[in-house]
């Protein structure tokens, strides 16, 4: 199937199997790999990605779905050059070890912050509950999301 | 430089499976020693320093034997430092930069780690066995000090004075008298030095640590938070193509036939067979998938056990091979014949899986029979023999590059995937990327191994220890001895046939032999009506363990605080690799006997801490990885099949999981600095364990602990 899908504010036409993964177009066929496979399943978070503002796992979403949405990935987060508070956040409380569930547990945090603007740590633990950080970084996600919910309201 | 009996590091690399060649070519390091410029090259031929610290030749080294290059300033300032260790998520290119900053006097920002890059680091055994800090630490502040030390005296010659005069800081040699500076790279006026090491330098002693011993944030987070960091399954390579393997239906399985008709006829792939190896190359991903599932293959496998008949199976195949003969002391009949408490017990602990996030992977791209390939493992030379191996070409020919993993706990020791993606770019012509799936992780890599825990012991009533007998079998040897004081004892592992491939694992066994000696040790301290704590203060006299204990009991307030009926305390602690570390868990217990660990600190002690904070990282996250294989992983599998390899089957630990953390840090800057990446788990699962029975009666034996 040919289709459009727009990444990041990007255009891109496609054609691919209806069925692709959202997960491999965004990795193989657009080269933004800051996207991880973990499961190919949707039970670890690693490819989460936002369509049309909420988190979905790319690796269950086939490209069928996927056109005509818009799309944001872990390189579409940062603003003129400017890094967004969830990644500001994860920076100052370290809130990582090997990183490779990071791209999907910002994202998970975005989509949150989005929808619940001073989310308590039982909320955030409920909405990342998906995403897993198999190092067990969970105290310091949970400190970088509440940080950076601090810093929203300050904005 | 860190000294460790031969003994102690042959088990150690037996364990991680270190039975490859420990040979070092180091043809290509010369060439490399041509192709700099100007700048300061410090170099090191680690056989002296050996020699000096009384460590001996042969297997079990952990440096190069040969000359090898460790560092290089360039007349820029700015300081390469070259390590064969991997950075995994153990935040090593964070803490080592730190201590050559310290010693070599420059700031943090001016130092570069290349790290695991098989053509231009020196030889190394691999990154495992809390190895990096007490090993390549001093390693690497031994280079650091010379290359200061040379600048000094280079700055010196050109003042005319005595080096002691003059004082290097900040990437400088300043001579106060006069008031004058000159940076390291004008001190090198363009000129190539270079200096070779031999004996041991003094280290800047920890208690004037100004960069080192500080916290310090993960130096390239910034290239994570954004995603532009490229882990091996991240690299693009020109006219690559993506791999595939068909894997059998279960283990020992042979190829009985294959007919790839159907699979040959998608556009863009090659099915590629040699022997009982089947895989395929596409134009994309998700087309290899799909072309594998389009293989029509038979296989044939014999007839294998369950988990069901799993430890009865470890028992009954035990010591067929090489055993080591028991450690012994006294006589354990004796003292049992005599003590009044006695008490017999069997723990047993489940096969369980690493489940990096990052499953392996690796990209190969041939050039003629060179080999190149990127790949994330904690051993990169033993990658890279074993490509050699695999392909029939000279060890020189194999360039194996290591991007910052996406972690392993053990669990990425062998080549597979590198193999496996080489085998297929020979076949294709082209660079070749292959990432295992999730279910490949769970069914195709190796397991913690399974084990069971017999212990007899034996006390009098005022709560000392008299006898002591202990068998492991199959889980292994890591921490198997007591740090307890029990004069009579006897303490073997027994090897067994391995039902499933097994191998390290974050900690090795130190995590099985710490579940059932700590619970054996809560058993008695209970027999014999003490509290469990100072039971276990009372039959040990070593300082280190004691100060961990009395410091994480502190911390929970133990003793002022009660165990009630589904609501319990429990302690456990030990030392391993130089780690002393003490956990107290808070549980609590529903009706329908579901636990949830409310709270866990603990306390531990490395001697002195090179970076805080990511030592309190990496024990918080050791306690969170402790919780799954305290409580809900095990491998489930039979005849020759897993039978749980989704996440969605196979519960790690999740958010819903956590315990609030409390991590106290005891800091011996007296002592040398050891490797934390592992024993902070040890004492999770007996302290949990403790505090299940505190809280409901019920004494759990069997990792993961369930009720019955």
């Amino acid at each position: 199937m040919a289709a459009t899908i727009v990444v990041n504010g990007k255009p891109h036409h496609l054609t691919l199997p209806p069925d692709t993964p959202l997960l491999w177009i965004l990795r193989d066929e657009l080269q933004l790999t800051g996207t991880k496979y973990g499961c190919g399943e949707g039970q670890c978070g690693a490819c989460t990605v936002l369509l049309e503002g909420k988190a979905v796992r790319s690796c269950i979403t086939p490209f069928s779905d996927a056109v005509g949405k818009r799309i944001v990935t872990i390189e579409g987060l940062e603003e003129n050059g400017r890094l967004h508070p969830v990644q500001e956040a994860f920076l100052k409380e370290d809130a990582f070890q090997c990183a490779y569930c990071t791209s999907g547990m910002i994202i998970s945090a975005v989509a949150l912050l989005s929808s619940t603007k001073t989310p308590s740590d039982a909320e955030i633990v409920h909405a990342m509950n998906g995403n897993i950080c198999r190092c067990g970084t969970y105290p310091r996600i949970v400190a970088a999301v509440r940080e950076a919910t601090q810093a929203a309201k300050k904005a | 430089m860190s000294t460790i009996p031969d003994e102690a590091l042959a088990s150690e690399a037996k364990q991680h499976e270190v039975t490859s060649i420990l040979r070092c070519f180091e043809l290509e390091r010369r060439d490399f020693l041509k192709l700099l410029g100007g700048g300061v090259l410090v170099c090191a031929c680690a056989n002296s320093l050996a020699q000096e610290s009384g460590r001996g030749h042969g297997e079990g080294h952990e440096l190069p034997e040969d000359i090898a290059a460790w560092l290089y300033i360039a007349e820029n300032g700015r300081v390469t430092v070259y390590t064969g260790k991997v950075e995994m998520g153990q935040n090593i290119r964070t803490s080592l930069a730190q201590q050559v900053a310290e010693e070599l006097r420059v700031p943090m920002d001016s130092i570069s780690m290349t790290m695991g890059d098989t053509e231009l680091v020196p030889w190394d055994m691999g990154t495992f066995g809390s190895r990096t800090t007490p090993t390549m630490g001093p390693q690497l502040r031994t280079m650091a000090v010379a290359a200061r030390e040379m600048l000094v005296g280079v700055a010196a010659q050109q003042w005319n004075v005595q080096p002691s005069a003059l004082v290097a800081a900040d990437g400088k040699v300043t001579n106060p008298k006069i008031n004058q500076s000159r940076s390291y790279g004008e001190l090198t006026h363009g000129q190539k030095l270079v200096k070779v090491v031999e004996g041991d330098p003094e280290l800047t002693p920890a208690t004037q640590w100004k960069i080192a011993g500080q916290p310090m944030p993960k130096v390239d987070g910034t290239a994570f938070v954004t995603g532009k960091h490229k882990y091996t399954p991240d690299i693009q390579r020109p006219g690559m193509v993506y791999g595939k393997v068909l894997r059998p239906t279960g283990f020992r399985a042979t190829l009985v036939s294959l007919d790839d008709s159907e699979a040959v006829k998608r556009s863009g792939v090659t099915v590629v067979r040699d022997g009982e190896f089947v895989g395929v190359t596409a134009l994309n991903l998700w087309s290899a998938e799909r072309a594998v599932a389009a293989l029509k293959a038979q296989w044939k496998a014999p007839q294998q056990i369950s988990d069901r008949e799993l430890f009865s199976y470890l028992k009954a195949n035990a010591d067929k091979g090489e055993s080591e003969p028991p450690k012994v002391a006294g006589s354990v009949e004796k003292a049992m014949a005599a003590a009044e408490i006695k008490l017999s017990q069997t723990y047993t602990v489940a096969y369980i899986q690493h489940a990096p996030l990052e499953p392996r992977a690796a990209v190969a791209e041939w050039q003629g029979d060179k080999l190149t390939v990127w790949t994330g493992t904690q051993r990169p030379f033993a990658v890279r023999d074993g490509l050699a191996t695999a392909f029939h070409i000279p060890t020189s020919n194999v360039h194996v590059m290591v991007p910052d993993t996406g972690s392993a706990y053990g669990g990425k020791h062998t080549p597979d995937a590198a193999v496996e993606a080489a085998r297929l770019a020979k076949a294709a012509g082209k660079p070749v990327k292959l990432i295992w799936t999730r279910e490949e992780e769970f069914t195709w890599a190796y397991f913690r191994p399974a084990g069971v825990i017999e212990i007899k012991s034996g006390a009098q009533r005022d709560g000392t220890i008299t006898a002591w007998e202990y068998h492991n079998y199959n889980s292994g040897p890591a921490a198997i001895d007591t740090p307890y004081n029990i004069p009579n004892k006897l303490i073997q592992f027994h090897p067994s046939d391995e039902p499933l491939r097994q191998g390290s694992y974050r900690g090795l066994a130190a995590t099985a032999n710490h579940f059932a000696r700590e619970s054996h040790m809560d058993e008695l301290a209970h027999a014999a009506g003490m509290d469990p704590l100072q039971f276990r203060l009372k039959n040990t006299t070593d300082d280190r363990l004691s100060a961990v204990y009395q410091a994480v009991a502190e911390k929970a307030a133990w003793g002022k605080q009660k165990s009630t009926m589904g609501h319990g305390i429990g302690i456990a602690g030990g030392f391993e690799k130089g780690g002393h570390v003490a956990t107290v868990a808070e549980v609590e217990v529903g009706r329908d006997k579901s636990v949830r660990v409310v709270r866990v600190m603990e306390a531990f002690e490395c001697g002195a801490i090179v970076n805080p904070d990511g030592l309190r990282n990496q024990i918080a996250g050791a306690i969170m990885m402790g919780l799954g294989g305290a409580l809900s992983e095990a491998i489930r599998f039979d005849n020759g099949r897993i039978l749980n390899p989704h996440f969605s089957q196979y519960r790690v630990p999740r958010f819903n999981d956590m315990p609030q953390i409390e991590v106290v840090l005891v800091d011996r800057k007296d002592k040398p600095s050891a490797g934390a990446g592992e024993t902070p788990i040890v004492g999770v699962a007996p302290a949990v364990a403790n505090a299940i029975f505190a809280a409901t009666g019920e004494r759990l034996r069997s990792m993961p602990l369930k009720s019955s």
